[in-house]
């Protein structure tokens, strides 16, 4: 274990549950001393064990035998622990489903452990945004290095937050830096993702930074309707006069700052760019997209959702949605998205992600109806496609629960941004589901973080679920994905292969990526994508957050975005990276998928942060959402919503045709965009 | 018997097992982790492991007793089963189950109800063998020895 590498990140009481990281902090000498661990095990030989471990790593250890009591003990102690072990196998609940339950609830990095070893259980593991997974016999040596855990969500989280804030690149890199030099035994990836996403906030027009002066500044949390009366806003002063200052104004919202305004309008207009450049194929799709940015969401969710769900349910994606999946890829007549309105709420509030999760396969039927209508359907459809993507990326969420809202968002999100892209792009397949095009064309901005992490997911972009750190990536990926395969429809079978491999790489940050684009190829001609995927992993994971973001933005201004953004998916993304990573550590498709060990969990939570409109990316959506993530009741659902998201609307992408340049489709690089 | 020579049985003895497979690395540890504010550590896990595993035995074999043999159940247990021995170390008895696990997937009764001969006999042994150990253990403290540290 690498305490000195724990010096250097940021300070991490354990006492205090939330301590803010600061760039430069001392780390408590205690730390990881005193670090506060739940260990949940139906088994009392392992138990017994497990405290011992523990408690000679000088933690505090609380042991509790049933799922139902450990849940009991979270939710009576809010800020009583800091990390939670679980068994997979329990007699009253299975582990998964606690695992996403904390994610949603409590947002606190969650590692599963199991005497079975089996690709699909650590899979499983992945996708609903564990941290970290464990094979029994657990060792004392794999214990004394979770602390890494609740710093690197800790980080993530304090990073998004800052990244709302108005900030220098300068901190921001500073704060980047930090964590780079915390040797994190399962942070190899993460490392060189640190490293990209760094560059990218060089490349790409100057991002607002963490802030350090403003860690401690209320997040404020980007709603559906705060984002809409920002739009109104925008709209009403017009895009280009749009200073924060009258848009402020205009809002007249209590306890909205100046900065908040600043850094989401920055956000918005790089959404708008993207979405402008993507759209360049769609033209339609942007004003209809952004007429409807619930219907999209809620369709992204829904798709999303389905995905996640199946996705969950096995590690890969059912038959049945994959049949609903390639239904989707199919246009269709125009259907009206079937639970828009429901996702939309689901995106922001995560109150039910699990709710979506189990409907996600439901809506994911219907979506995949609206879905095909997307694909190449006029702008009136894509914003109920993407409703539908949205409805079904939040399915996929369901996996990580809170994916769901996520997934939908970044489906949309990708959507949108692969709009140009479409099918082919988002979903691998070559058949070009429509599912991607819906998430172009929804477009909506809070979408896109939940969508990216679908999509993510379903790159195998895997990052993103806990450590947000994917989510950026796997939106790259799955763009970049999408872009070979330039298939207009987007299979549902394509789109569950995406999801797979953006489950399997969402898990784990960034580290998967290649175990991420393997899974890629091996789904369906994601072959090409292979080698973008990893660098989108590697920069998007940040990014992808903000991509979605991007997306998000588009829905309202679409006409603006002409021309007018170039987007950079990577600049987006790393945005939404940066919020992304804090959040979570939600599952999204933490680590797992490498294997189990040193994955990185918070995907979900970067799918949260996603739908709340990735303004806040992480930080708000939890604030949305819920109490979650680690699935990500967040607006991202920690767990993979995101990834998965992200994965679904890649397959989508895919159908949907050119990668635009800016998505780095076609086998470019995200920063990249060919124009 | 004097306490050096107790010791030297005690040595010994817990060398054979780790030869003869009986137990692993896994021990190892858990007697490290024993110290003066755990000093029964072991025998407290070790005892709360055979209490469980009696329980699961008695569940597999009642559950493989059934005319319509619950796989999903049989396979549960036999998880649950491995994942105690391998945190113990008793190696053949989680090897037994791997193979036990096997046979379950592929439902074929006859293999598991070999299985699940084979899995009690090792836990048997295992079990024996450890008992023995800690009686040795005992004689040791009760001669005034001090248990000698295994590599």
């Amino acid at each position: 274990m690498n305490l000195g590498g724990g010096q250097t990140a940021k300070a991490m009481s354990a006492p205090s549950s939330s301590a803010s990281l600061k760039s430069g902090d001392v780390v408590s000498d205690q730390f990881p001393a005193g670090l506060r661990v739940l260990v949940v095990d139906d088994d009392p030989t392992c138990l017994r064990i497990l405290e011992k471990m523990l408690r000679n790593c000088l933690y505090e250890v609380t042991k509790c035998n049933r799922a139902e009591i450990a849940l009991k003990l979270l939710r009576d102690n809010r800020n009583g622990y800091d990390i939670v072990i679980s068994d997979v196998h329990m007699p009253d609940m299975d582990g998964f489903k606690l695992l996403e339950q904390v994610g949603l609830e409590m947002d606190l990095p969650v590692i599963m452990m199991s005497a079975d070893d089996s690709k699909n259980v650590v899979m499983k593991g992945v996708t609903h945004g564990a941290c970290d997974y464990l094979i029994k016999p657990v060792r004392i040596e794999a214990l004394k290095n979770i602390w890494q855990h609740v710093v690197r969500k800790r980080k993530h989280e304090w990073k998004d937050k800052d990244f709302e804030q108005s900030g220098s690149a300068e901190e921001g890199e500073r704060l980047v830096k930090p964590l780079e030099d915390v040797d994190y035994s399962s942070s190899a990836t993460e490392g060189n993702w640190k490293t990209s996403k760094r560059r990218k906030d060089e490349e790409d027009e100057p991002e607002e930074k963490d802030d350090t002066s403003s860690l401690k500044k209320p997040r404020v949390v980007w709603s559906v309707e705060l984002h809409q009366q920002f739009v109104a806003a925008v709209n009403q002063l017009g895009i280009d006069k749009a200073v924060p200052k009258k848009i402020l104004e205009l809002m007249n919202v209590p306890g909205l700052t100046r900065e908040n305004v600043a850094s989401h309008l920055q956000k918005y207009r790089l959404y708008l760019r993207r979405l402008s450049g993507v759209s360049s194929h769609q033209n339609g799709l942007n004003s209809s997209f952004m007429g409807t940015p619930e219907a999209t969401f809620a369709s992204m969710s829904s798709l999303g959702g389905l995905d996640l769900q199946a996705l969950a349910a096995t590690g890969h994606i059912p038959a049945q949605s994959l049949a609903s999946l390639q239904a989707l890829g199919r246009p269709t007549t125009k259907n009206s998205i079937s639970m828009p309105m429901v996702d939309q709420r689901n995106l922001f509030s995560f109150e039910t992600p699990k709710l979506r999760f189990g409907d996600g396969q439901q809506q994911l039927n219907n979506n995949s109806k609206q879905i095909n209508l997307l694909h190449g359907i006029p702008t009136n459809m894509e914003p109920k496609q993407l409703a539908s993507l949205n409805q079904s990326a939040q399915t996929f969420g369901g996996l990580n629960m809170q994916v769901n809202p996520q997934a939908s968002q970044s489906s949309s999100l990708l959507v949108q941004m692969s709009h140009p892209m479409s099918r082919t792009q988002m979903l691998n397949e070559n058949k070009g589901n429509h599912v991607p095009r819906l998430q172009s064309s929804i477009g909506q901005p809070i979408l896109s973080n939940g969508i990216h992490s679908g999509v993510l997911s379903r790159n195998g972009i895997v990052d993103n679920v806990r450590g947000a750190v994917y989510n950026p990536v796997s939106q790259a990926s799955s763009l970049v994905d999408f872009s070979i395969n330039k298939s207009a429809e987007l299979p549902g079978n394509s789109f569950a292969q995406v999801s797979n491999s953006g489950i399997s790489s969402l898990t784990s940050k960034g580290i998967i990526q290649e175990e991420v684009s393997s899974e890629v190829k091996g789904s369906r001609g994601f072959i090409h994508s292979y080698d973008i995927f990893n660098e989108l992993q590697q920069h998007k994971a940040q990014d992808w957050g903000m991509q979605n973001v991007g997306s998000t933005f588009d829905a309202s201004q679409h006409s603006a975005l002409q021309g007018s953004l170039d987007v950079s998916p990577s600049s987006l993304v790393q945005q939404g990276f940066s919020s992304s990573q804090k959040d979570r550590n939600v599952s999204i498709g933490d680590a797992i998928f490498s294997g189990g060990e040193g994955a990185h969990c918070n995907n979900s939570k970067f799918g949260q942060q996603f739908n709340s409109f990735v303004a806040d990316n992480t930080l708000r959506v939890k604030a949305e959402r819920l109490p979650d993530s680690g699935c990500q009741n967040n607006l991202f659902p920690q767990q993979f919503g995101q990834e998965d998201l992200m994965s679904a609307l890649l397959k989508q992408q895919e159908g949907i045709g050119s990668v635009e340049s800016e998505f780095g489709f076609d086998g470019y690089p995200l920063d990249k965009f060919p124009v | 018997m004097e306490v050096g020579q107790l010791q030297k049985s005690f040595v010994d003895y817990t060398a054979s097992l780790f030869r003869e497979g009986f137990l692993d690395g896994q021990f190892s540890q858990l007697q490290q982790l024993q110290d003066e504010s755990n000093p029964d550590f072991v025998v407290e896990v070790v005892s709360l492991f055979f209490e469980d595993s009696d329980k699961l035995l008695n569940d597999l074999t009642r559950a493989l007793d059934q005319q319509n043999i619950d796989f999903k159940k049989v396979d549960a247990h036999v998880h649950q089963l491995k994942g105690s021995s391998s945190s113990i170390g008793a190696q053949r008895v989680k090897n037994a189950c791997v193979a036990f696990r096997n046979f379950c997937e592929e439902q074929n009764v006859e293999a598991c109800l070999r299985c699940l001969h084979q899995v009690k006999q090792e836990y048997l042994l295992v079990k024996s063998k450890l008992e023995t150990l800690f009686t040795l253990e005992q004689q040791i403290i009760t001669a005034g020895g001090a248990i000698p540290m295994m590599e």
